[in-house]
């Protein structure tokens, strides 16, 4: 498999569904159904996208990157890629990439993560996965910390290399750059827009994010 | 390092091991035949909760592969276990362990009425089963570690496997920086190539260790662990 597969997309955004835009430090939580498409645009550029998916109909069947990479024999994910959850179930399919890399190995950021990467007194700093809590909290049905599992960093760009090592490096996207997924079940999806100031994951300028839903049964 | 055994015992190939491995004890793994595999998940036993968290371990260390020297971290920003001693080297936190579809896939089936216990296990249903017995189930399940097994990543980001990583008689130890519940299976790697199911056992020995001093090699492997240890040593105040 190429370290990248550049595909844009045919949708026009007029024809979406649904628009929202998500600010850095946010969390957005949304239920996709089956067969709708989701393009998450980094507006600005370099902009890590922490996200979490689920089976909605049993969120303990949940994304699992692990099983993602090995299942793929790749640590990448680009146009192509077939996300799989715990139960070896594929939640959603990467169907247009203008990005060519994301990362999935990096985790989210979290207070507790921030004191040990970079100081003690770095632990008030927001970080995702308080995002990530807040998001499921608010969205209930039962969703707890145990919940928060293995996540995806749209427009991370996290390099393994080979002898192990693993560095953060500054991302590959770029302003307008996006991802599309078609959702191959109904699936939840709770973002974190990375507040992250520690690294250059969001180039030190956390930005805005949009996300876009299409309905392909309308096209 | 001083350390007196207190236990040493043997799982087969196949099977699934848990138990509450004390702070202030480590627990050796040896690769008998050479070639086992041990998935291997950890969890704080005094507020489950926290448990072995990969990306928060494999950023700190900046690795994509664990040896002596690393630590395992927690959710918490706290450290499970340290690698004290190591003679494989390559440790895989990537790929995660078998299930049920797979082993049949590549093994067939061979049920317990058929074979009594030759039959053919699988790693996730070993974790289910031995998470059930602490109240916890799928939900409690995250990324786990393959200690004595070896992939690579190219350039391009595929992966390898790496056979004969593990000679017989290689060993790695983890010393508990808390009271970790540890859970082991001993399935084959789930990127072991071949058709034969032929997991390997592992000889297991608990000791009583002294505590990591303030020139521990896992301490001062990089400042994020000095201060790794410094959360670790706050939550027993």
């Amino acid at each position: 498999m190429a370290t990248s597969v550049l595909q844009p997309s045919q949708l026009l955004p007029e024809d979406a569904l649904h628009s929202f835009q998500v600010e850095a430090g946010d969390p957005f939580v949304f239920q996709v159904a089956k067969d709708q498409i989701v393009r998450i645009v980094d507006l600005e550029g370099n902009q890590a996208v922490d996200t979490l998916f689920y089976n909605a109909q049993d969120y303990a069947d949940r994304y699992s990157a692990q099983d993602t990479i090995r299942e793929q024999c790749n640590v990448y994910l680009t146009t192509g890629t077939r996300l799989i959850s715990a139960n070896g179930n594929v939640l959603l399919t990467i169907t247009a990439d203008t990005c060519g890399r994301h990362d999935t190995l990096g985790g989210a950021c979290s207070t507790e993560s921030n004191m040990v990467r970079y100081d003690l007194s770095k632990g008030h700093m927001h970080a995702c996965r308080q995002s990530f809590m807040k998001g499921i909290l608010e969205w209930g049905r039962g969703l707890e910390k145990r919940d928060i599992a293995s996540n995806i960093n749209f427009f991370m760009n996290v390099p393994i290399t080979p002898d192990g090592g693993l560095t953060f490096e500054n991302g590959v996207s770029d302003a307008g750059k996006y991802v599309e997924l078609r959702a191959e079940m109904d699936v939840l999806m709770v973002i974190s827009n990375c507040p992250q100031l520690n690294n250059p994951c969001n180039g030190y300028n956390p930005t805005p994010v949009q996300i876009l839903i299409w309905d392909t049964n309308v096209q | 390092m001083e350390s007196s055994m207190l236990w040493t015992g043997t799982v087969p190939g196949g099977a699934t091991w848990s138990h509450v491995l004390k702070r202030g004890t480590a627990l050796r793994m040896t690769d008998v035949e050479g070639s086992a595999n041990v998935a291997a998940y950890f969890l704080n036993f005094d507020i489950p909760a926290e448990r072995f968290n990969l990306p928060d371990t494999l950023k700190a260390q900046h690795t994509a592969r664990l040896t002596k020297g690393h630590v395992l971290y927690s959710d918490m920003g706290r450290i499970l276990c340290s690698i004290t001693e190591d003679t494989v080297g390559w440790h895989d936190p990537l790929c995660g362990f078998s299930n049920n579809t797979q082993v049949e896939q590549k093994y067939g089936k061979a049920s317990y009425q058929q074979v009594r216990n030759e039959w053919h296990q699988n790693a996730r249903d070993g974790f289910l089963v031995e998470l059930g017995k602490y109240g916890m189930g799928a939900r409690d399940l995250h990324a786990t570690v393959n200690f004595f097994s070896k992939v690579t990543v190219d350039r391009a980001g595929d992966l390898r496997y790496s056979a004969n990583n593990s000679l017989p008689g290689s060993y790695v130890e983890l010393r508990a920086e808390m009271n970790v519940l540890v859970l082991l299976n001993t399935c084959q790697h789930p990127l072991a190539p071949g058709s034969d199911y032929a997991p390997r056992p592992v000889e297991l020995s608990i000791s009583r260790v002294s505590p990591p001093r303030t020139n521990d090699p896992c301490r001062m492997h990089c400042s994020e662990n000095t201060r790794g240890f410094m959360l670790t040593e706050l939550f027993f105040l």
